[in-house]
């Protein structure tokens, strides 16, 4: 009894000092407080502005390509156009079997996006309560949790993916399931460390001693403030989505023919790496814009969310 | 200490088993029967049942797999079905090669992430800031194949300076470790420069200036140490990665190493040679991963592992 009363006294002594916990959890979790910051970080960073708009650019064009591709993606004409250099026709020039370019990137796009999106939003979800679990309630949770993560983290991803791949067969849900496999325990180890040294801090204590419960004290003290590190994490993982699948692709495992991904497209302009480099090029710059801009947004979002980093 | 990193090392043998036995599962339900593959169609039926009896193919799964741990723990790892030698003896005539390659690029990966980080956060949103993270960007946002092939038609085709392929020089050496390291740079530069920007607004940090001390001593000092904790969770995943990187980097120079035996053992089907070269690699990174646990320690003493 006598060390409830001097929980709750301490509880009440550390937390004097700290922000109001509701202000600080209205912070972080109202909608409209996120979203305002979110519009005034979009006026301020201009960087992360221009990408978001190069995102929505190739969002649109992957929804809308029959609109907006000058060509059938497919439609060859090896005869004429085969290695056509980049021309008022073909921005891009045509490939070895005189397909437009151009419009095959715009296609592609769709392949990437969802790729990039999909598996990450899995893989994260799965990793972020996992390393929760892992991280608070420690001993047993913990030791199967992270064994886990071990076994998965011990393989080189690409590897791992590639006997997925090789195993279940090469498709689109296929490198989701890849990919999810491969991408969540990341995510969990990070997650975990965060949430160890976040248990520690006074705020979770006196949460504790007021006998909150486990799964809230985690939920609401402890997610919130792994938030920005989430953010930065996903930023860092869309992309690299994108990239497991292109490498996947280039491996000939990935995407396949006649549907058109990027690291495809790089794979079989390769071999006319030296003689037709837009072949090579084109793909290439447009995984690295993608890319880019996924990543510049990501800084600016986290930038704007995280309360320790706000001006 | 010595407690703790006896235990560790007992901890990662389940995990060591764990691998063998997700590759060793995941290779059996490979449709595609490995003795057609190695002796070809038309073999006579009672040749094909000696050499499954002898190869313990018609054992059961479960049984399979301990002869297979049994043997592995050894150095065994059987023999490759397509090349017809000991797997051990191909992984060890690779692995030099890789581990070449993922040094010289983790060295091109340390001394550019972090001082970057570093350098990014104390500058934060000048123009140091925004160059250094647009170059880590750049190097995380290309793949590596892309790099690779970016870099050897500039410097290799145009300008003649460097070799297309090859591993033997050093010259041969620099495009590949650039290429590998380049975009783990980025990402130890970025988590360096956000975890460091998040420390600096720390309470103590304000004590610490207050005293007088020196910037330097404030960020070096006070700030790193604390900054470092994810940084090396990340340096720990980022050997995977390169080791993954590597498989692309090797293909696309040449490199004889485990990526590029581990590509062609898929290409031909050659399931003890996949096998081998997956669980040889797993056992480096699991001894990657217990480094940083006891770097862990080592840097943050709140952290007690129970």
């Amino acid at each position: 009894m006598q060390e409830a009363i001097q929980a709750a006294e301490f509880a009440e002594e550390t937390t004097r000092f700290m922000p109001p916990r509701e202000d600080v959890e209205a912070e972080l979790l109202d909608d409209t407080s996120i979203w305002s910051s979110l519009k005034s970080m979009l006026k301020n960073n201009k960087l992360a502005a221009l990408s978001l708009a190069v995102i929505v650019i190739v969002i649109l064009m992957a929804v809308f390509a029959p609109i907006v591709a000058p060509y059938d993606p497919n439609f060859q004409d090896a005869d004429n156009l085969r290695f056509a250099a980049p021309s008022m026709a073909h921005w891009l020039g045509c490939d070895e079997l005189g397909r437009d370019v151009f419009s095959r990137l715009i296609y592609g796009a769709r392949v990437s996006l969802v790729i990039g999106l999909v598996p990450t939003l899995i893989a994260m979800t799965i990793g972020t309560v996992m390393g929760l679990m892992s991280g608070y309630m420690g001993k047993k949770v913990d030791f199967i949790i992270m064994r886990f993560a071990d076994i998965v983290l011990a393989f080189p991803s690409l590897l791992l993916a590639m006997v997925v791949m090789y195993t279940l067969g090469a498709s689109l849900v296929n490198i989701f399931i890849a990919l999810s496999i491969v991408k969540w325990a990341g995510t969990a180890r990070i997650v975990r460390a965060q949430t160890l040294s976040l248990k520690e801090k006074e705020f979770v204590e006196a949460a504790k001693a007021v006998g909150v419960k486990k799964w809230i004290i985690m939920m609401r003290h402890i997610l919130p403030n792994c938030i920005p590190n989430l953010i930065v994490l996903f930023s860092l993982n869309i992309p690299d989505s994108i990239m497991s699948e292109s490498s996947l692709s280039f491996l000939g495992i990935g995407a396949v023919p006649p549907s058109t991904s990027w690291g495809l497209m790089v794979y079989r302009g390769k071999q006319y790496l030296f003689n037709y480099p837009w072949l090579t090029l084109a793909p290439g710059v447009a995984i690295l814009i993608l890319v880019l801009a996924f990543n510049f947004l990501g800084d600016g979002v986290r930038d704007a969310l995280d309360p320790y980093l706000k001006d | 200490m010595a407690r703790y990193i006896l235990k560790r090392v007992l901890i990662s043998i389940p995990v060591l088993i764990g691998v063998v036995f997700v590759i060793f599962f995941m290779l059996n339900v490979v449709p595609g029967d490995p003795v057609t593959l190695m002796m070809g169609e038309h073999i006579k039926p009672d040749l094909i049942e000696a050499f499954r009896e002898r190869m313990g193919l018609d054992d059961p799964f479960i049984v399979q797999f301990f002869n297979y741990l049994k043997n592995a723990v050894q150095g065994d790892f059987g023999m490759s079905y397509k090349l017809n030698r000991e797997v051990s003896g191909l992984i060890f005539q690779a692995f030099p090669h890789t581990l070449k390659l993922t040094l010289w690029a983790a060295l091109v990966a340390w001394i550019i992430g972090i001082p970057a980080g570093i350098l990014s956060a104390v500058k934060q949103n000048t123009l140091v800031d925004r160059g250094f993270m647009t170059f880590s960007l750049m190097g995380v946002s290309m793949p590596v194949f892309w790099a690779g092939l970016l870099l050897q038609y500039v410097f290799a085709y145009k300008l003649g300076w460097l070799p297309v392929t090859g591993y033997k020089t050093w010259q041969a050496m620099i495009m590949p470790s650039l290429v590998l390291g380049w975009s783990s740079a980025g990402t130890i530069a970025r988590l360096t420069r956000s975890n460091l920007l998040e420390i600096m607004k720390n309470d103590f940090i304000r004590t610490a200036r207050a005293k007088g001390l020196k910037e330097g001593t404030v960020v070096v000092g006070h700030a790193l140490k604390n900054a470092m904790l994810p940084v090396v969770t990340m340096m720990a995943i980022q050997v995977s990665s390169l080791l993954g990187g590597a498989v692309m980097t090797e293909s696309i120079f040449g490199i004889p190493g485990l990526g590029r035996v581990a590509v062609s053992a898929i290409g031909d089907r050659d399931m003890p040679l996949l096998q081998g070269t997956i669980i040889f690699t797993t056992m480096l990174i699991i001894a990657g991963n217990l480094i940083a646990d006891l770097l862990y320690s080592v840097l943050d003493p709140r952290i007690r592992v129970e």
